[in-house]
């Protein structure tokens, strides 16, 4: 088994706490796993991307190859397409859709939309709503990651495993809120 | 034992401290950053008392380094490659001095410059100073060069050379720790002039590292870092260096890879095996994630054509590498899946470079100066490295250079020299005690018309917020130099101090002299930093 995710996004959004929670899960299940991410520069408002890759066999790359990517899960809408040269043909862009606009020229939301859409296999889902609606309006990362676990080879009670340890330092308060959040996010992905 | 999930730089950090390390020196740049921050937020080495504190930059982190290699302990120096330029007469005379405790100079090379001015390849400099080169494909080996570099640099009492990059730093993977090893004890060096270089003492010394290199070479060759991997399909040859190694390897999951592969981990190259793969294969594919140094070393000045790489176009002259790059030199590439991000998708991408905080006080100063530069005309304002180089995208089109740290101050004085009057300077406060206050000198010892103005927010911001050397030091550095106290002026860059921000600035703008203006706000990215706030106020800087 290999699953092969870029996590996208704009620097300060949380996509460090999606992989951190991936990262755990993998460990957890005993697989290999190589995480590229992007630090310094970018990281001020710019856009970031981290390659997530998981195998049940040894991994060569810390980059996954463009066209073999199965997964770009994106925090913001734009962002989910500025990586979709890595995404193999019926690979799945998970999305929210609320735009994270700090730019003067950012496009069209729908126009943005609409081209996700033309992909085959896409879900988007508005995941700053959704994170508002259970009351945890810092946790839309999680619900995104939610949207994307039934399509990552790791079962779904490690990810909340993950997100105890990961926040624990926090309380639990937070822990409960991002379990809930993660719920939440699977749900979307259940009812398509 | 259970792997540890690591960063390639944290990797090195937990290699070195198992490995026996009594401190780690260095100034803070990415990719190397993670290194230093690792050792200091980890128990075991507050407990082994591993020194971890910045230095003020990477000069001074590489000749307290040679220090603490001088009295036998072992050391690692750890910067950005631009770093090793400001250490290099440190590090190539530490390479004649050569090492007591095993010191390792640790460097992470940002090809395609992700965070950087260029994508210089420091396996140069290693080469340079002539001392062997370690080079990790994984954060694996990551942690095992650091652990047994320490025993090669003191198999030949000579400095080692860490070299990785971007990648590897900022990518995590599982790590499996060795056993841990004693500090070493406070040993004088057993050759009491080992570390005079005076002419007569370096000749010999240097005359030593010549006759070792031999010796580098043939650990070279031994070295389980350098592995020859045999192959059927000779027509093809492939040596892969450091990272690119999983680029190539890659490509080949599904299918066998039928060529010879010589994988370098340790430089100097390993002759024999070299030889080897020239002698039995038709032409040779060079893949090194930086400059092509082993190619040009192979192809010579009569440029081989049986040697192919960067030199050739059969990969790109430069950037990183990937694993489509190495396909398409191997021409493996398929067509069938898509690799392109269609036209009409791209024209609705908008860029989306990076900003200076919303609420930045950086962003004040620039919105004051360049009103109070607007008399004066474009084309004056030399900057520097930091957050504040962000000035330099629109809206703010606030400065015209920034080149290496601390070069504001001296262009602009050189500038004023040449009679752009008055010429300015903007510098932070970190890099302000990096390399800028020797400038200063040269300034005010000729009352150069300049006017610097050191944006402080008592932190290295454009690096994740680490100490700043200058922490409640500026005006009596300025002062001790000789800037007159007169034209040493603090302010509050806020909005609603606008107006009287903008006075000041024409006024010392107009002073023919050294003028030193400090707007003076906290990085709000720090403002939950216990210990630094507490500094601020010890200091009263508020
Ligand atoms: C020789 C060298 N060392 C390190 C760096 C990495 N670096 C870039 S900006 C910076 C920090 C600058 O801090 P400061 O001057 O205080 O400005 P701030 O980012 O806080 O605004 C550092 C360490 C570099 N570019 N060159
Ligand atoms: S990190 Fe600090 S110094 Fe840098 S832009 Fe943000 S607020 Fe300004």
């Amino acid at each position: 088994m290999k699953t092969d995710i870029i996590l996208a996004g704009v620097g300060g959004q949380g996509i460090l706490s999606i992989a951190a929670t991936i990262g755990m899960g993998a460990l957890a299940n005993n697989l290999h796993l190589k995480q590229a991410e992007v630090h310094g520069m970018s990281q001020r408002g710019g856009a970031v991307q981290s390659h997530f890759r998981l195998s049940s066999d040894p991994i060569a790359s810390d980059l996954i190859p463009r066209g073999g990517c199965d997964i770009v899960l994106s925090v913001e809408p734009m962002e989910s397409l500025r990586y979709i040269d890595f995404l193999k043909k019926d690979g799945w862009i998970i999305t929210n859709s609320t735009p994270f606009v700090n730019i003067p020229n950012y496009p069209d939301v729908d126009e943005v939309i609409a081209k996700i859409k033309e992909r085959k296999n896409v879900i988007i889902l508005d995941a700053d709503k959704i994170a508002k609606e259970i009351g945890s309006p810092r946790s839309s990362n999680i619900v995104a990651l939610g949207a994307a676990t039934p399509f990552i080879d790791i079962p779904f009670e490690s990810f909340e495993e993950a997100i105890k340890l990961i926040f624990k330092k926090k309380g639990e308060k937070i822990i409960n809120a991002n379990i809930e959040a993660l719920r939440a996010g699977r749900a979307v992905a259940d009812a398509r | 034992m259970q792997k540890l999930l690591l960063l390639g730089a944290e990797a090195i950090a937990q290699g070195a401290i198992d490995g026996g390390m009594s401190g780690v020196y260095a100034y803070p740049g990415t990719p190397s950053t993670e290194i230093t921050e690792y050792v200091q937020q980890y128990d075991l080495a507050k407990e082994r008392n591993i020194h971890s504190q910045w230095s003020a930059n990477e000069k001074t982190a590489m000749e307290s380094g040679l220090g603490m290699s001088y009295a036998g302990k072992r050391a690692m120096v750890c910067m950005k490659h631009v770093g090793l330029n400001v250490a290099a007469d440190a590090f190539i005379n530490s390479a004649i001095t050569g090492s007591n405790g095993g010191l390792l100079v640790t460097v992470a090379d940002d090809p395609s410059m992700h965070s950087s001015q260029n994508e210089q390849d420091s396996r140069y400099y290693g080469k340079f100073a002539q001392i062997p080169i370690l080079e990790p494909a994984s954060q694996q080996e990551a942690y095992d060069m650091a652990y047994f570099g320490f025993q090669l640099s003191e198999k030949f009492n000579i400095p080692v050379m860490i070299r990785f990059t971007t990648r590897l730093a900022h990518s995590r993977a599982g790590v499996e720790r060795k056993p841990l090893l004693d500090q070493n004890e406070l040993v004088l060096p057993s050759n009491p002039t080992q570390f005079v270089l005076l002419p007569a003492i370096a000749r010999k010394q240097y005359k030593g590292l010549l006759n070792s290199f031999a010796g580098f070479i043939e650990d070279s060759e031994e070295s389980t870092f350098n592995h020859y991997y045999e192959g059927t399909d000779k027509k093809l040859g492939i040596i892969a260096c450091g990272l690119a190694y999983n680029y190539l390897m890659e490509n080949y999951t599904e299918t066998e890879l039928a060529h010879p592969v010589l994988k370098i981990g340790q430089y100097p190259m390993p002759r024999s095996k070299v030889e080897k793969l020239m002698e039995e294969c038709d032409e040779v594919l060079i893949l090194e994630d930086g400059y092509p140094i082993i190619e040009e070393l192979l192809k010579g000045y009569l440029a081989k054509e049986k040697v192919h790489g960067r030199l050739d176009g059969s990969l790109p002259r430069d950037g990183e590498l990937d694993p489509n790059l190495i396909a398409k030199a191997l021409k493996l590439a398929s067509e069938d899946e898509v690799t392109e991000i269609p036209q009409d998708v791209k024209d609705i991408i908008a860029n989306r470079p990076p900003a200076m905080c919303v609420g930045c006080g950086h962003i004040d100063a620039y919105n004051a100066l360049n009103e109070a530069l607007s008399d004066y005309g474009l084309g004056r304002v030399f900057s520097d490295i930091g957050c504040y180089t962000l000035g330099a995208l629109p809206p703010y089109n606030a400065i015209n250079s920034c080149v290496d740290m601390g070069a504001s101050i001296t262009m602009a004085k050189g500038a004023a020299d040449a009679g752009l009057v008055p010429a300015v300077s903007v510098i932070g406060d970190s890099t302000f005690t990096h390399s800028g206050m020797t400038g200063l000198i040269d300034a005010v010892n000729e009352s150069s018309p300049i006017t610097v103005m050191i944006s402080d927010n008592f932190t290295t911001g454009m690096t994740g917020g680490q100490d700043s050397a200058a922490l409640g030091k500026i005006e009596d550095i300025c002062k001790g130099i000789g800037v007159d106290p007169e034209h040493i002026i603090v302010f509050t860059p806020l909005k609603k101090n606008h107006d009287q921000m903008v006075e000041i600035m024409k006024k010392e703008l107009a002073y023919d002299g050294v003028s030193v203006i400090i707007p003076r706000r906290q990085c709000i990215q720090t403002t939950k930093n216990v210990a630094l706030n507490e500094r601020i106020r010890e200091l009263n800087l508020r």
